[in-house]
C-alpha cells in the first residue's frame, strides 16, 4: 500500500485530503500515476485534468513525472506552489 | 559541522526583533544582517484573509533544503525562515527570512536566494477569502516568481 496526500485544489477536487492506494503493477512511474488515478472515477478526471498543472513529491521530496515509484512511502499531489 | 539553518512551521506570529538577537547573541563575527517579512495585503479591500495551507512535514524539510543551498552558496553565518499557515488577516507577517553574512552583499542576496525559491518550491498555497465572508478561489502560481528563481541558476 502507498500513502497519497493531497493538497490545495488537488484535494478540494478528490474530495479527501489522503488515501491508502494499493497499486498495479503497471504503474512504473508519477505519469502512470497520475494516468492511473484519472481511471478512478469523475473526481480524480476533474483534479488531474491538467498533468503539466500538476507537482508530485515522493517521501516529502519533488520529483518530476518521469520518476520511478520505486520505493515510494508516501506521494504528494498538489498544484504548483503559491507560498511565501 | 556545518551550519543549520533555523527553520519553523507555525501559525501565530513571529517576532522579528526576537529573531534576530537570536542569530546574532554572542556572535562577534557577523557584519550584515538582511531581514525580509511578507505580510498580507487586502488588494484593495478585496480580501478578508488568506488561507495559508502547508504540506506537514515537507515543508519543514523544503525550507531546510533552501536554507542549507544558500549557507552554502553564500557563506552566511546564519540564516533563520519561518512561515506562517492558516487565516491571515490583512497587515498581517506571512514569512520571515533573515540572512546573517560578514558583509551585506551576501546577507542580501542570501535573503533574497532564499525567498524566491520558497515562493516556488516550499509546499504552501493560499487561498483567498472575501470581506462579504464566502471563499474565493487558490491564488495562481506566477510565471514571473519562477524567473525569479530561475536567475539563481
Amino acid at each position: 500500500m502507498t500513502r497519497l496526500v493531497y493538497f490545495a485544489w488537488v484535494r478540494e477536487r478528490i474530495g479527501k485530503a489522503e488515501e491508502e492506494i494499493s497499486l498495479p503493477p503497471t504503474v512504473a512511474t508519477v505519469g502512470d500515476l497520475l494516468n492511473h488515478l484519472k481511471t478512478l472515477g469523475e473526481e480524480y478526471e476533474t483534479a488531474l485534468q491538467f498533468p503539466e498543472a500538476i507537482r508530485v513529491a515522493i517521501n516529502q521530496e519533488h520529483v518530476d513525472h518521469l520518476e520511478p515509484l520505486a520505493g515510494a512511502r508516501e506521494i504528494g499531489i498538489f498544484p504548483p506552489m503559491t507560498g511565501g | 559541522m556545518p551550519l543549520a539553518p533555523i527553520i519553523r512551521v507555525h501559525p501565530d506570529d513571529f517576532d522579528i526583533v526576537a529573531e534576530t538577537a537570536a542569530l546574532t547573541a554572542g556572535r562577534t563575527d557577523i557584519g550584515a544582517i538582511v531581514s525580509f517579512t511578507g505580510l498580507c495585503r487586502s488588494e484593495n479591500g478585496r480580501l478578508s484573509a488568506l488561507e495559508l495551507e502547508h504540506y506537514p512535514g515537507m515543508a519543514e524539510a523544503e525550507m531546510t533544503r533552501i536554507g542549507t543551498l544558500a549557507i552554502e552558496r553564500f557563506g552566511l553565518l546564519g540564516l533563520t525562515a519561518i512561515h506562517r499557515y492558516g487565516k491571515i488577516a490583512p497587515g498581517e507577517n506571512i514569512v520571515l527570512v533573515i540572512a546573517a553574512a560578514p558583509h551585506r552583499q551576501a546577507a542580501f542576496d542570501g535573503a533574497n536566494f532564499v525567498m524566491d525559491f520558497l515562493k516556488t518550491s516550499a509546499p504552501f498555497w493560499k487561498k483567498e477569502h472575501h470581506g462579504d465572508g464566502t471563499t474565493g478561489d487558490w491564488v495562481a502560481a506566477k510565471d514571473a516568481d519562477d524567473s525569479a528563481r530561475d536567475k539563481w541558476r
